[in-house]
């Protein structure tokens, strides 16, 4: 019969829209702005209405999800921010459209440059997200963020973050990427521990090479007290 | 041709190449270091490639660009020419010298130049004799000055390679729309007076087009009619100018450039590991595949292995973007036909599915940015949604949702007979054009052709698996379809071979992770087989931190070669399925 593909067809879009309404039955018209519901529908088992109703609802960004970096810094005991970025230059230089300019200073004393950033911009129109940045530093001082919800009006006042912009607690960074932030502490542990044994090494050989001088000292004193008797006696 | 070592070592003659003894005076082999191939004599370069055509089995020019060696002074057209049954380039060149560069064309023999010549044209200057229609391509008509060449700097220049100097230490930043654009390089061509210059206009564009040739007494009116470029059924910024006679289609000529954006020149400032986002942005809807290719280009070049578990992964991942690519492919092959929306929207659910995975896996789902030099940046991660296994999830998707999703699109549109009826006979295309104009891809394949490169020519670790090449023997959009409903199938396949196969330990990189290498010297090209065709790479190195020298043969740029042919004779509605048939996309066609 001529049309039986198109009744076929058409017999397939049935089935979808009277799928689209059973959720409204499984979930008892609770079925949007639900995180069940919204979870049961995405996923390669998902059934039901596949689209997302944002801003409502949001699908939850997957952990290696980057959009903009930001900087982190470690709180210290009183109070001060530490950052991790020593302003070595590599994000910088790493960028593909170059959308990173660092401000680095020089210890007016010593004349050496002071491992922190004096100040970090980064056009956000320009970052194309590519997570180099991130990739690359060697100190694990710059991470790309979760947040893609940036609009704003004024594209020229608010689109160039600097470092107080830029700057979040390394408790965000463990919050947003948990596994990435725990695989760094074990890589961290990790160093701090050789380094602790090497130290130990140093601490021991430092004591051993001790030991044997006094003991040295110690012989070097028993001859000449030996000596010194012997004459003595003569 | 490749096989020039049939020479034993005591023979201290001059080896046996059939090239070279055929053209003795015309052809030498390519001497510098790192490069292969031959260099012709710009004069007898007709008469070669004809030979290479005719007699040597070369039938296949995949692709023409130039290289602009201005120490040398010379500029280099660079040819790539393929026999159909399948094996390695045949790599020609020929030089001229910076001030005069004229090369005879070769769209004679091998129609598929006719768009890359007049690429080479437009962005270095060499002027092609005996081109049909030598006009500018990716700029507009009256633009002066040949970007591509080395003297030419670009509004906004700031320095020849990346990383530029004034980022740090002392970076100042400022915003870019406060810079002068032309800052020092404002160059105007001599005697070129603004005030009193009238651009080119189309009319050479118009003066082109074919007339009428059927009198049959009546006077009748020829419209020309412009499509695009902002059309909702161009996929994207894409124009068609087409002259028509009532509903009948006289000729049709392909204007594009609106998405030119010079991503080869920023890939020359850019450095090796820096161009790898940028490839994301050529064929954006798959951009793993870019990836993959640039990846195994410069591979080449440095030689790096690759680890087996990182193999296995970018097959599996450069296979899911195959199907994600078919499927928006046939979404919108059925939205040109006035199916509105509600196939595309069918099939794009599976590949949101296939985005997640790219999402929780590269960060993104899009520009993936997924693939180095040695291998990938980051594993398969443990869990996806924070809270499904991925390998199950994996196993779920590609053992039962995406067959069930490539069967359904299949039950319900393969036979209908709408799609039958406007898609059965329209723009048949004979194997014969389909390799003399150079396409590729299902295009090809559609049209009788079993050319896949993956078999022709295989890379990475293609030759374990275990597909058939998709091909059908009608050539026209029907068939084209067809083949990308075979092709997701036989995706469907090797995915679950590699998952099947995927190593469960192993390095995911070759060494260290390095931002700044120096790729050996030499030239390479390396080609995969993107879901739209065969993509290409050509990379020139000379030792430094950039390519010297970074070219895309871009499918989609190709394949419009012949649009213009298959569209003549039909109605100007199946313009717009032809089109959708051919499967571009604009960043890839303009780069």
């Amino acid at each position: 019969m001529y049309g039986l593909g198109i009744v076929r067809g058409l017999s397939v879009t049935l089935k979808h829209f009277v799928e689209s309404y059973i959720d409204d039955f499984r979930f008892l018209g609770r079925r949007y702005y639900d995180s069940d519901s919204l979870k049961a529908r995405q996923g390669a088992s998902g059934r039901g209405v596949f689209t997302v109703q944002y801003p409502e609802e949001k699908l939850p960004v997957p952990e290696r999800f980057r959009y903009i970096p930001f900087l982190i810094y470690e709180e210290q005991e009183d109070g001060s921010r530490q950052d991790l970025c020593t302003s070595c230059g590599i994000c910088a230089k790493v960028c593909p459209p170059q959308c990173i300019w660092i401000v680095r200073t020089s210890d007016p004393k010593t004349k050496r440059p002071i491992p922190e950033p004096a100040e970090f911009f980064i056009d956000i129109d320009i970052c194309m997200n590519c997570g180099y940045c991130a990739e690359y530093c060697p100190f694990d001082a710059i991470k790309m963020d979760h947040d893609y919800e940036l609009a704003s009006y004024d594209r020229t006042t608010d689109h160039i973050f600097n470092k107080a912009r830029l700057d979040m607690p390394q408790s965000y960074y463990a919050s947003i990427r948990p596994t990435d932030y725990a695989a760094e502490l074990i890589v961290r542990e990790a160093e701090a521990a050789k380094k602790a044994a090497r130290a130990e090494l140093k601490r021991k050989a430092a004591e051993a090479r001790a030991a044997e001088k006094a003991k040295e000292a110690a012989a070097k004193a028993d001859d000449a007290k030996s000596a010194s008797e012997s004459e003595q006696s003569e | 041709m490749a096989e020039q070592q049939a020479a034993a070592p005591e023979q201290s003659a001059v080896e046996e190449d059939p090239l070279i003894a055929r053209f003795p005076d015309a052809v030498v082999a390519d001497e510098r270091k790192g490069y292969e191939g031959y260099v012709v004599k710009t004069d007898k370069l007709l008469e070669v490639a004809r030979a290479l055509r005719d007699d040597f089995g070369y039938d296949y020019l995949s692709s023409v660009t130039g290289v602009d060696y201005i120490e040398d002074g010379k500029l280099e057209i660079v040819y790539h020419a393929y026999q159909i049954e399948g094996g390695t380039a045949l790599n020609f060149k020929v030089q001229m010298d910076r001030a005069e560069p004229v090369a005879p064309s070769l769209v004679p023999v091998y129609p598929g130049a006719d768009f890359q010549e007049r690429e080479v044209y437009d962005m270095y200057g060499v002027h092609f004799d005996g081109h049909p229609d030598l006009r500018r391509i990716l700029m507009w008509e009256g633009f002066a000055g040949y970007p591509m060449r080395k003297d030419w700097q670009e509004a906004y220049f700031e320095e020849e390679t990346k990383p530029f100097a004034n980022r740090w230490p002392g970076g100042e930043v400022h915003r870019t729309e406060a810079l002068n654009p032309f800052n020092k390089n404002v160059k105007y061509p001599r005697g070129f007076d603004p005030d009193s210059w009238v651009p080119e206009t189309d009319a050479a564009l118009y003066a082109g087009l074919d007339n009428l040739t059927n009198g049959d007494g009546l006077k009748t009116d020829e419209l020309v009619v412009n499509l695009g470029p902002q059309h909702p059924s161009t996929h994207g910024v894409f124009r068609m100018v087409v002259k028509l006679d009532g509903e009948d289609i006289v000729d049709l000529k392909p204007v594009m450039g609106y998405l030119h954006r010079n991503h080869e020149k920023i890939g020359e400032r850019n450095t090796w590991i820096q161009n790898m986002p940028y490839t994301d942005r050529l064929d954006y809807i798959s951009s793993m595949s870019n990836n993959l290719g640039y990846a195994l280009t410069v591979e080449k070049l440095t030689g790096v292995e690759i680890p087996e578990r990182a193999e296995y992964i970018r097959i599996l991942m450069v296979e899911l973007t195959r199907i994600c690519n078919h499927m928006w492919s046939i979404g919108f092959l059925l939205n040109d036909l006035g199916a509105f929306q509600t196939p595309a929207l069918y099939a794009i659910k599976e590949r949101e599915l296939i985005l997640d995975f790219f999402e929780a896996t590269a960060g993104s789902r899009m520009m993936c940015n997924y693939m180095r030099f040695g291998g990938i940046a980051r594993d398969i991660p443990e869990l996806i949604m924070r809270d499904e296994n991925t390998l199950d999830f994996l196993s779920d998707l590609i053992n039962e949702r995406l067959p069930r999703a490539i069967d359904e699109l299949d039950g319900y549109l393969t036979n209908n007979e709408l799609l039958r009826s406007r898609c059965i006979g329209v723009s048949v295309m004979s194997p014969e054009m389909a390799i003399a104009y150079s396409t590729a891809g299902p295009l090809l394949r559609a049209s009788g052709v079993p050319y896949d490169v993956r078999r022709a020519e295989p890379y990475s670790i293609y030759d374990r698996f275990d597909f058939d090449v998709c091909t059908r023997s009608e050539g026209d959009v029907y068939a084209r379809y067809l083949v990308r409903i075979d092709e997701m199938r036989q995706s469907v396949r090797i995915c679950q071979q590699a998952l099947r196969d995927l190593p469960l330990e192993g390095e995911i990189f070759t060494g260290k992770p390095q931002y700044n290498i120096r790729v050996p010297a030499g030239e390479a090209y390396g080609r995969i087989e993107n879901p739209k065709g065969e993509l290409g790479f050509y990379i020139v190195s000379t030792r430094t931190h950039n390519p010297y020298r970074y070219h895309i043969r871009a499918p989609s740029f190709i394949n419009l070669n012949v649009l213009g042919e298959l569209c003549k004779g039909h109605k100007i509605a199946d313009a717009v399925v032809i089109l959708g048939s051919i499967d571009i996309v604009l960043g890839e066609t303009d780069r």
